[in-house]
């Protein structure tokens, strides 16, 4: 799809849409004026999607440094009375957490909506938090969409939920909402080109102690209001009919039980929960009272189930309900259609018929996630493993970050020995190196850098730690698609922007030892670990080289392309290539004389030379397509 | 009218953009579509998985075992992989050239002769075809996923006529590549043995 299809001003228009995309149709249609991120998978591509349209829509959209600036930066827009909305992934929140919580207080004068996109199975993260237990601890509404066209249509509800209670709203989304495509139908868009303008106010804005005090007992009375609204929401719905089972369920988890229902022909009643906080307690009370079993159909954590249960101790009402904390449903990782289906097996003691088929078992290799070909991290990942190699060092303690990069533990590079979060490599760098004496060296990315790694830079220079730091700046925020970054001369509204030079910032902390390397230049690059690696105190080495991905989209635009071959006349099969650089683009093959031979796939190859230029025999050679 | 249908492959090899074009196409054909991505870490040489269900009604983004009616695989480990969401009367389209993982040669797991995995297929309905080599003849190994597609336009149970899929495809491309892919369309169309 064309991202500027989703501004088209056409009722009734019906695209397949990802749920990330629906979100921005929705904000399109919300008339939202200002909007912030940091990315992080599943959120991402709502990010990108601005990054093309913010500035025809005639909206502002940054990418911010990181969550709890991207927080700040919308509060204040919404506190202007402008529509704002910031959105990341779950543990951003935690990032954010300490302006979050201030924000329920504060309060907000134009609609103000915060994104938590969760990652049930932590398809691409460290946890599986559920964070509609922020709700419950800041005293934000929630909302939690099911799909693509609820993503749309129920943004535009949490703003005005917002702007009627006067409150931020939490929109609770999950990978597979983020990460599903549906169809959606588009809805009128109201546009206001609204201009913020702050109306000062600082016993209302400004959190100190004895406004605070009062802003407590506020927040809990608007939350008293919400509750009245909650119970007759829209966002909340019954479907089917039933006097003996009845489900409660919410977000993603909705759509697989609603499947099994239709698939297994039960006769159930389900109420749907889109607005979950507050818990809309006398519409379940009601619910649970009209039948004589209920199940609670939820991912994670049993959030429903608790209130639920609560509900039905307070009132008195002798129902069987069936979740989690009854050992029905797990409490990890995400739901799928088996999930509920045994459940349901074991619940409603019945026997579903299932059709799968039954391969024979053969031993498939593993395909574990690997660095792209041509990743620039693998060239510096090598060139770290010869040095230490080379300097006969065997107990170093690699601290990594969040990025592609993690992707460093494997073999046989195995550059990975602890990781907390976003920017942890140097706090915890400068931990070991005063707990040990043990050789340290960190690794991080440049938008991670930016995002969390600095204080913990300054942190090392001032408290005189004896450590490598390496940024592997590949010039994006690679791993979620491709970002701006301070570190590059572009922002989020597509302009031209001044850029941070890393280099720089870090002499200006008043570390001596700073060097830039191109990693696929790998002798240099060994040369300059051993440098830093035999340097006492801070070293930092930047190595410098644009993700291959940007490489290799803007070759096959102007249509140039070359890949490496293997001459096999020359090849000795020393293994250098495909043992220790491990290219994912080089394989290893038994030919039918028995002897193994080294290969490179000419569809995975992307040209990037590393593997010819350490090669001893000179026996990878370039090949010219186009 | 209910039908699964699971991608699967290897990061590069497009499986995401022949996807879409399918959930595209059935939009042009007035069907219900949900279809479960994969974003994120490893763009390339990780496995990639999507599920996609089109019916009236159907909302559940992933398939339960033995719901894909019809399995496209963009690499023949990977096909294997993901037959657990197959029933026994599923059609199997798959890729016969492999990529070779590199915990092949750096911990000497062992790659399974490609003949060995189709043989152990062959109670299914399998289409096997060269679908990398295909896309070289049309110009590029790049396009592997449109010969898929070809393919599986050939499907009886596909719910898709092969001139929308094509025109969700034009759709999709940039119309400078239209003409490679057209013909490795029509080569993996043709190269089906249906």
């Amino acid at each position: 799809m064309k991202y500027e299809n989703i501004l088209l001003d056409e009722s009734g228009r019906r695209e397949f849409l990802l749920g990330n995309e629906a979100i921005v149709r929705g904000a399109i249609e919300a008339g939202v004026d200002f909007a912030s991120t940091y990315p992080g998978t599943p959120s991402s591509e709502i990010g990108n999607v601005l990054f093309y349209i913010a500035k025809k829509a005639g909206m502002y959209f940054e990418f911010s440094t990181n969550e709890k600036v991207a927080l700040e930066v919308s509060a204040a827009a919404a506190a202007s009375g402008l529509r704002s909305m910031v959105f990341f992934k779950h543990v951003g929140l935690n990032v954010a957490a300490d302006a979050f919580m201030s924000t329920a207080y504060v309060g907000t004068n134009g609609g103000f909506v915060i994104i938590s996109a969760d990652d049930p199975s932590m398809h691409s993260s460290q946890n599986e938090q559920d964070n509609r237990y922020y709700a419950l601890i800041s005293g934000m509404p929630m909302i939690e969409p099911s799909d693509a066209q609820e993503m749309k249509d129920f943004l535009k509800e949490a703003f005005e939920i917002s702007e009627r209670h006067k409150l931020p709203v939490l929109f609770r989304t999950t990978t597979r909402v983020n990460h599903v495509r549906g169809i959606v139908e588009y809805g009128e868009i109201k546009r206001k080109n609204r201009k913020g303008y702050f109306k000062k106010d600082p016993s209302k804005y400004v959190i100190l102690p004895s406004s605070a005090r009062r802003m407590h007992r506020e927040l809990l009375e608007k939350l008293k209001k919400v509750e009245e609204e909650v119970n007759s929401s829209p966002l909340n719905r019954i479907e089917g009919e039933s006097s003996e089972i009845g489900v409660i369920t919410s977000g993603v988890a909705y759509n697989y039980i609603h499947d099994a229902v239709k698939e297994l022909g039960l006769k159930v009643k389900i109420l749907k929960l889109g607005f979950t906080h507050p818990f809309p307690r006398n519409l379940v009370k009601d619910f649970i009272e009209s039948v004589k079993k209920v199940i609670i159909v939820e991912e994670l954590e049993p959030y429903l189930e608790k209130e639920t249960r609560l509900v039905a101790q307070m009132n008195g009402i002798d129902v069987e309900i069936y979740g989690k904390l009854n050992g029905y449903f797990p409490r990890v990782y995400e739901y799928h259609p088996d999930v509920v289906k045994e459940a349901l097996e074991k619940i409603l003691d019945i026997k579903i018929e299932r059709n799968a088929y039954f391969s024979a078992p053969i031993e498939l290799p593993s395909r574990p996630p690997v660095l792209c070909p041509g990743c620039p991290h693998r060239a510096t990942y090598y060139a770290a493993m010869m040095a230490l190699k080379q300097l006969k060092i065997k107990d170093a303690i690699i601290t990594t970050d969040i990025g592609c990069y993690t992707l460093g533990i494997q073999k046989p590079y195995e550059m990975a020995d602890y990781l907390l979060c976003m920017g942890s490599s140097i706090g915890t760098a400068v931990g070991f190196s005063k707990a040990t004496k043990q050789k340290v060296i960190g690794f991080v990315g440049d938008s991670t850098f930016f995002h969390a790694s600095i204080p913990g830079l300054i942190d090392a220079y001032h408290n005189k730690a004896d450590l490598v730091y390496v940024v592997l700046d590949n010039r994006t925020t690679a791993m979620t698609g491709h970002q701006p970054h301070p570190g590059l001369p572009m922002n989020g509204m597509g302009e031209k922007s001044p850029y941070v030079d890393i280099e720089k910032l870090v002499r200006g902390i008043g570390i001596d030892f700073v060097k830039t390397v191109d990693p696929y230049n790998v002798k240099e690059t060994i040369k300059v670990f051993k440098e830093a690696i035999q340097h006492e105190g801070i070293a930092v080495i930047i190595s410098q080289r644009e993700c291959a991905l940007l490489w290799d989209a803007r070759r096959r635009k102007q249509g140039e392309w070359w890949i490496y071959q293997i001459n096999q006349d020359k090849c000795t099969q020393c293994s250098l290539c495909s043992d220790w650089l491990a290219c994912a683009a080089i394989f290893k093959r038994a030919e039918k004389d028995g002897k193994v031979r080294i290969y490179i796939n000419d569809a995975l190859c992307d040209g990037c030379g590393v593997c010819a230029s350490i090669c001893p025999f000179n026996a990878i050679e370039k090949k010219v397509i186009k | 009218m209910k039908v699964g249908i699971v991608y699967a492959g290897v990061g590069g090899q497009g499986v995401l953009t022949a996807s879409s074009i399918v959930g595209k196409a059935a939009l042009l054909s007035g069907l219900n579509v949900v279809m479960s991505e994969v974003h994120g870490m490893a763009q390339r040489g990780g496995i990639v998985v999507t599920e996609m269900k089109i019916g009236r009604e159907v909302k559940s983004p992933l398939l339960g075992s033995g719901e894909a009616d019809i399995v496209v695989g963009f690499e023949p480990v990977e096909a294997y992989r993901i037959l657990h969401k197959a029933h026994p009367g599923s059609y199997v389209v798959v890729n016969t050239e492999p990529i070779i993982p590199t915990t092949v040669s750096i911990q000497g797991e062992r790659y399974p002769e490609v003949k060995e995995i189709i043989e152990k297929m062959k109670d299914l309905k399998v289409i096997s075809l060269e679908a990398t080599e295909l896309a070289r003849q049309a110009g590029d190994a790049i396009a592997t996923n449109i010969v898929m597609l070809g393919a599986l336009a050939k499907i009886p149970v596909f719910p898709i006529k092969k001139e929308t899929l094509i025109e969700a495809l034009k759709s999709t491309i940039n119309p400078r590549y239209h003409q490679m892919n057209l013909k490795a369309f029509e080569l993996g169309y043709n190269a089906s043995s249906l």
